[in-house]
C-alpha cells in the first residue's frame, strides 16, 4: 500500500520518500567505560561522530580497532597515514606536520584518532570517523577521520588520520577506547549512510 | 490528507512533519567496466540544479581496470547537460601517504595534481590505484550550490586510496569551477582504461 499526498507519493513498496539516508543506528554515553563497541552490518558507508570524548587518564591516546570475528579480536592489520595541524594556546608553535608516531604500516594496534588527551575538566575532543563497506569480503577496508581536540601542552590540534584495514574478510565490530585508562565521558554516535 | 498522531502532523500537503535526515540519496550507480559514470540533471531520475544547496558523491570502493602509473580516478562538469566536460577549474590538492612495509612515509602538497585555470579533470586520489583484487579506493566530493549563477562553485573531497604501490594514500582536493553558469551535469572516469568496479553515490544536502 503507498500513501500519495498532494500528489506526492510519501511511501510505497517499503521505501518511506523525503525522510533522509543517513541513520542513527546507534548511540552510546561513556561514563567511566573501558571502550566502547559497536556491531557493523551491511551498510555502504559508516559515520561515527565523537562529541566531547574526556580522557580519564592524562596522556592518554583515543583510539580504535575492528574485528573480523564477532569481536573475539581487534587486531585487524591496517597501513595508515596521520598528520596534524596545531597551535599552542600560548601562540608559541604552529604548523602541518606529518605524525609518524600514530600512523600504521601493517600494524595490528590500535589506530589512534587523537594524541595525547589532557584530563582538564574542559579538554576533549570532538570529530567524525568514515568507515566504508565493512561488510565487504573482495576489498580492503577504507577509512578517514578528522577531529579537533585539546592536549597536555595546551594545543588545539586538528588531528587527520586515514587508512585502509588489510583484509579481504567482512568487519563486523568496532571498538574505541583510551591507550591507557578509562573514557571517562563523551557521546559516540553511529550513522549508516544508505 | 493528513495524517496526525497525538495531536501532530506527521504528513500534510505531500511533506513529512516530523524532523527527518538532511541528506538525501538522488541515484546510486554501480560500475562495471565501466568507461565513465556521469550523472546529469534530468536524466535518470537525476537532480543536479538547485533544489539542494549542496551535492555529495560517495565513492566505494572504486576500482580500475588497467595499473599503470599516473593512472588516475578523476571528475570533470558540465554547464550544458553533458554535452562538455571541461569547465574551467582552479584547485589545490595536497597527500599523505605510507608504505605498508614501513620504508617511507610524506605529507606534500602535489602541485601535478593542482590547477589552474584549466579545463582538464580534477583527479580525486594521489597515483594509481592497483588492480589487485582487494585494492581499491573510498571517499567522498561535495560541490556546493552548482545552480548558482552569480558565484564560483565550489567543491571538496578527500579520498583515501589502496596505492598500486602499497601505500595507504589519503588526498585532499578543493577548488572551484570559475564560471558563473549553472553546473548541471558531473562525469567520473579513469584516466586510462575502465572503471572496472564502483559503487557511486548522489545526494542531495537539504
Amino acid at each position: 500500500m503507498g500513501l500519495i499526498s498532494a500528489g506526492t507519493t510519501i511511501f510505497d513498496a517499503g521505501v518511506v520518500n523525503g525522510i533522509g539516508n543517513m541513520i542513527l543506528v546507534s548511540s552510546v554515553t561513556a561514563s567511566s567505560s573501558a571502550s566502547i563497541t559497536f556491531t557493523l552490518a551491511d551498510y555502504k558507508e559508516y559515520q561515527f561522530y565523537f562529541v566531547n570524548i574526556h580522557a580519564a587518564t592524562s596522556g592518554a591516546e583515543y583510539q580504535f580497532n575492528l574485528s573480523i570475528d564477532s569481536g573475539s579480536n581487534y587486531n585487524v592489520a591496517k597501513t595508515s597515514t596521520a598528520f596534524e595541524s596545531y597551535h599552542t594556546e600560548a601562540d608559541n608553535g604552529a604548523g602541518v606536520i606529518y605524525q609518524g608516531g600514530a600512523d600504521l604500516a601493517q600494524g595490528t594496534g590500535d589506530q589512534q584518532l587523537f594524541r595525547n588527551l589532557d584530563t582538564d575538566n574542559d579538554c576533549s575532543y570532538s570529530g567524525s570517523l568514515k568507515l566504508f563497506n565493512p561488510s565487504s569480503d573482495t576489498f580492503a577496508k577504507h577509512y578517514m577521520a578528522r577531529g579537533n581536540g585539546m592536549n597536555t601542552s595546551p594545543t588545539s590540534i586538528d588531528f587527520n588520520v586515514a587508512g585502509y584495514a588489510n583484509t579481504a574478510s567482512a568487519v563486523d565490530r568496532i571498538q574505541f577506547k583510551m591507550s591507557s585508562g578509562n573514557i571517562d565521558s563523551g557521546k559516540i554516535l553511529m550513522f549508516g549512510i544508505n | 490528507m493528513a495524517v496526525i498522531s497525538a495531536g501532530t502532523t506527521l504528513i500534510d500537503a505531500g511533506a513529512i512533519s516530523v524532523p527527518t535526515g538532511a541528506l538525501i540519496l538522488i541515484k546510486s550507480i554501480t560500475a562495471s567496466s565501466s568507461a565513465s559514470i556521469s550523472f546529469v540533471d534530468g536524466a535518470s531520475g537525476v537532480v543536479f540544479d538547485g533544489t539542494y544547496k549542496s551535492y555529495i558523491f560517495k565513492f566505494i570502493d572504486v576500482h580500475p581496470s588497467t595499473e599503470a602509473d599516473n593512472t588516475v580516478f578523476h571528475f570533470q562538469c558540465s554547464t550544458d547537460g553533458g554535452s562538455n566536460y571541461n569547465t574551467t577549474m582552479t584547485s589545490s590538492h595536497f597527500r599523505a601517504g605510507n608504505y605498508e612495509d614501513d620504508s617511507d612515509r610524506f605529507l606534500s602538497f602535489n602541485i601535478t595534481q593542482a590547477q589552474s585555470q584549466d579545463t582538464d579533470f580534477a583527479s580525486l586520489i594521489n597515483g594509481s590505484i592497483g588492480t589487485d583484487n582487494d585494492q581499491s579506493a573510498s571517499g567522498f566530493l561535495q560541490i556546493f550550490n552548482p545552480a548558482d549563477t552569480t558565484f564560483v562553485k565550489h567543491f571538496i573531497s578527500r579520498t583515501n586510496s589502496h596505492n598500486l604501490n602499497n601505500v595507504s594514500m589519503v588526498a585532499y582536493n578543493g577548488g572551484y569551477f570559475n564560471t558563473t553558469s549553472a553546473i548541471d551535469a558531473i562525469q567520473f572516469k579513469f584516466s586510462a582504461g575502465d572503471v572496472d568496479n564502483a559503487v557511486i553515490k548522489m545526494y542531495g544536502v537539504t
